[in-house]
């Protein structure tokens, strides 16, 4: 259905041997002068852990940094809400962990999808990246000798992650807040709250900087510098419900997509399996319980469909523990596709639990009796509160129930080795590109990938970036900048307009459940045609029928949550053509059409061995281009858990 | 969750101002039938979406995360900064906690360091010119030392973390009869002062702050106690004690002025 795909993309990898490519590039990249690293500017738009880590470090080096973020202070990116841990190859257990391990398992949970350099160097700067948390103070969980303490996490063999209780993203973001703050009183970093970057500019073919709206005063303004840092998060709450925090958008890389930066895999989204299940119409997000917990608990539904029977009331013969029965090696603890595709599966035929017959119960009592009460409470208590605080249920007593939701984009702006998009000077940090997770994240690695993107990349390849311009200071005034600036006002204004009747998040939420259903855990041909048609019909009843109080020129949320919406509802068409054009099942990507006679996921690597990044093309279905993916290191294998 | 609640009914009364120069004043707003599962924010998602059906300007609040840890929500409910729930942020006190008929007053966070923005927004940026004065480690990307090599014992790194987990919500400036940051800033003194990778700046830091703070027009602590009990992150008024403790060591041990 799509036109045929323009030849391959460089992705620019340095030649040589896996293990040293890194290396060599380091040392053969251009450098900027000291003495000019000053006459240098570069936004950083979004201050969670890549965004804050990349301004932190690009201010020490010397340059010139200006910090955009939505909330009212940089500490607030959803990077905070991290739970599980950070992953480094250090191997303090002595358990045969090595930079080729984490590397290898990385590579293969993301199903072969990733782009196997980038993942390479990603395991190789992970440790320098606990180095550097701990010179910051982060408290890290300790051993009684004073060491750093390792856990397991997510299925993984050896014991890597590095955390701190169950809110590690809180502790890593807040020593790279730190790090930014020093710098803010130094001067070097110019620092932009509440404040949303509504277009990205670019002129001669290059990103010259951001036109932005000051969300307290409306104004929007135009910022203009030599490099353009996109470090904006994922674009899950395109689902309307998800895990994401509730300002958590696509905006951002969205309008760099319509300014010539291809975006890549836009239908890998990672569902979650552990979360709080959803209970009312009114619910405006999803809690993420901590994928630890499968570590001790049992995942089962009644046997019968239609069994209604309080949990404690049906016997043990009644139980299916379906993930155990299906998956003797690994049971509870498959990766996180896995699970939750088992768990849509036993709720479709009738087996699910609660009030909406959509969650599962996440069972520990078992394990309460193997290790006593005292035990998993000390392992767990935190999310054991969390969770009765949220529902008045005490896992103790009655078992979780929980059900999947959307945690997590692996898709995202295509970036080359050096991070850099197919905008010259646009740079993608974090969830926000695409490079490292494939088809689907583990557990532990989204902290790793977001400060290793920030800390020990980006300030690395910009330089050689940077030394090819003049340090001319760039101008905000050009007639390039005023006209973007002039389509911002128009569209805010146009937004304003409309005076319809429909509140904002009626149209999300309605967009979200279409996607839910075509293109969440499960998709094929006929569900994502359908959804192809119904998502301009939505977009047409929004642009229609959207009534947004206020004005422009003071805080206005529902402003600010139109725009996003917006942009949603034009986004969700491109994912949507990348589900129906991959038609292979791959990590979370699962086409029904492509599935083993066991009803796993059919990788068809012979089709499919590449990265799809697709170009906005104004008036025409967007174009596919390819990278494709060659592994000298590993061998692709069909992932089994059985 | 499992079993079916009786859905209740509230009278709200909510701070209403357009902006920080305009006059404020309480607005009544019946809500409900509600679930008593629904979060108090959420509640705020329905009325504003009412609001917005019936033309009229829905109320502004900051909020983000909805799980507790980002610190962007906050607001005096029933004269308690974050509700009536001890250890528990406004995203995550439920319906369930108040009564059918229950009038529900809310309103924002006061204090001269905060100037109301609309509604229940306030301005909470001198809480990050506070960390910029001192609420760090001076190590920049690439001059640390192998992680291992510092050993910490284990009892400090748990103390450093229970003052560290501070989210930076305004809750005790909120709750402190002189809205002093003396929490705030002692969480942060003490999570560095705990560590040894804090010790190099340990006087310097713990100065800084302590005149920043000042600067910022935080009152001081009068030891109420307060601020303590609005924490929603459980934070301990031993944080002030060794925040006292460590400027004063700072100011009569230290070379630094």
């Amino acid at each position: 259905m799509t036109a045929s795909p323009s030849p391959d993309l460089d992705a620019k990898i340095p030649a040589g041997p896996l293990t040293e490519k890194w290396d060599r590039h380091r040392s053969a990249l251009k450098l900027v002068n000291p003495a000019n690293k000053r006459k240098y500017s570069i936004i950083v738009v979004g201050a969670g852990l890549a965004g804050a880590a990349a301004a932190a470090s690009l201010a020490e080096l010397g340059y010139r940094v200006k910090v955009f973020c939505l909330q009212d202070s940089p500490r607030r990116g959803h990077s905070i809400a991290a739970q599980g841990g950070i992953n480094a190859a250090k191997n303090y257990r002595n358990d045969g962990d090595s930079i080729f391990r984490l590397f290898h398992d990385t590579i293969k949970g993301g199903d072969f999808r990733a782009r196997e350099a980038n993942v390479y160097r990603l395991a190789q700067v992970s440790n320098q990246i606990i180095d550097q948390c701990v010179a910051q103070g982060v408290p890290f969980a300790r051993e009684y000798g004073g060491g750093l303490a390792n856990r397991s996490f997510g299925g993984a063999q050896v014991s890597r992650t590095f955390y701190a209780r169950g809110q590690t993203g809180q502790q890593l973001l807040l020593g790279a807040y730190g790090a930014l703050m020093r710098q803010v009183g130094a001067g070097q970093v110019t620092m932009l709250p509440r404040r949303e970057m509504l277009d990205l500019v670019v002129e001669d073919g290059r990103a010259r900087g951001i036109v932005a709206r000051n969300l307290l005063s409306g104004a929007v303004e135009q910022h203009a510098a030599h490099a353009v840092v996109l470090a904006t998060g994922g674009y899950g709450n395109v689902y309307f419900l998800s895990t994401n925090a509730m300002a958590s958008n696509v905006t951002a890389a969205f309008r760099a997509w319509k300014r010539g930066a291809f975006f890549a895999n836009p239908c890998f989204v990672q569902i979650h399996p552990t979360c709080i299940p959803v209970h009312g119409d009114y619910q405006s997000k999803l809690t993420l319980m901590s994928e630890s917990l499968r570590n001790d608990a049992r995942v089962w539904v009644p046997r019968r469909p239609g069994d209604h029977r309080p949990p404690a009331r049906i016997p043990e013969t009644e139980r299916h523990y379906f993930l155990e029965e299906k998956y003797p090696a690994f049971g509870n603890l498959v990766p996180r596709d896995v699970a939750s595709r088992n768990a849509k599966e036993q709720c479709d035929q009738g087996k699910g639990v609660g009030e909406t017959g959509r969650a599962v119960y996440l069972d520990f009592s078992e394990a309460t009796e193997r290790e006593g009460k005292a035990t998993i409470l000390q392992k767990y208590g935190n999310l054991f509160q969390m969770y009765e605080k949220i529902t008045a249920v005490d896992p103790v007593r009655q078992p979780m129930m929980i059900y999947p939701a959307v945690h997590y984009t692996m898709g995202g702006l295509w970036v080359d080795y050096n991070l850099m998009s197919t905008v010259p000077g646009l740079f993608v940090l974090g969830e926000a590109n695409f490079s490292d997770h494939g088809a689907n994240r583990l557990g532990a690695s989204a902290l790793m990938q977001g400060l290793a993107d920030g800390y020990f990349i980006l300030p690395v390849t910009v330089g050689n970036y940077l030394a090819q311009l003049p340090p001319m200071p760039p101008d905000p005034e050009s007639p390039v900048f005023n006209e973007i600036s002039r389509q911002s006002e128009e569209r805010v204004k146009g937004l304003l307009a409309i005076g319809g009747k429909r509140p904002v998040d009626e149209f999300h939420r309605r967009l979200g459940l279409l996607l839910w259903d075509h293109c969440g855990m499960a998709r094929n041909e006929a569900g994502l045609r359908q959804a192809l048609q119904q998502v301009p019909e939505i977009r047409a009843e929004f642009w229609r029928d959207l009534r947004l109080p206020g004005s422009g020129a003071e805080l206005n949320q529902s402003l600010e949550r139109a725009g996003r919406v917006a942009d949603f509802l034009e986004f969700a068409e491109l994912m949507i053509l990348d589900a129906l054009t991959r038609t292979e099942s791959c990590g979370c990507h699962f086409r029904q059409e492509s599935q083993t006679a066991d009803h796993e996921a059919r990788r068809d690597d012979r089709r499919f061995a590449h990265v799809s990044a697709w170009e906005y093309r104004p008036g025409h279905q967007p174009l596919e281009h390819r990278e494709s993916l060659d592994f000298t290191s590993v061998t692709p294998s069909q992932r089994s858990y059985q | 969750m499992s079993t079916a609640k009786a859905p209740i009914r509230l009278t709200l009364k909510i701070w209403r101002q357009t902006g920080p120069d305009a006059p404020g004043a309480f607005r009544e707003y019946p809500v409900g039938p509600l679930s008593p599962d629904m979060s108090l924010l959420e509640m705020l998602d329905v009325l504003n979406e009412e609001l917005t059906r019936q033309g009229e300007e829905p109320v502004a609040f900051d909020h983000d995360c909805r799980e507790g840890i980002c610190g962007m929500c906050g607001a005096v409910v029933n004269g308690r900064a974050h509700g009536p729930q001890p250890a528990t942020t406004l995203c995550q006190l439920h319906l369930r906690h108040f009564k059918d008929g229950d009038v529900v007053v809310i309103e924002p966070f006061r204090a001269g360091a905060f100037p109301p923005v609309r509604d229940l927004v306030v301005d909470r940026g001198a809480f990050d010119v506070l960390i910029a004065a001192g609420g760090y480690v001076s190590v920049n990307t690439g001059g640390a030392p192998e992680a291992n090599t510092l050993p910490v014992p284990r009892a400090a790194a748990e103390k450093a973390l229970d003052a560290a987990e501070c989210i930076g919500c305004g809750a005790c400036v909120a709750a402190c009869p002189n809205a002093a940051a003396m929490l705030f800033v002692g969480a942060k003194v003490s999570h560095l002062a705990l560590l040894p990778q804090g010790e190099p700046e340990r006087a310097r830091r713990a100065l800084n702050m302590v005149r920043k703070m000042d600067q910022l027009r935080f009152g001081n602590c009068g030891n109420e106690q307060e601020c303590q009990a609005a924490c929603p992150k459980g934070i301990k008024i031993d944080n002030i004690a060794r925040l006292n403790r460590e400027f004063l060591r700072a100011a009569i041990k230290s070379e630094e002025t």
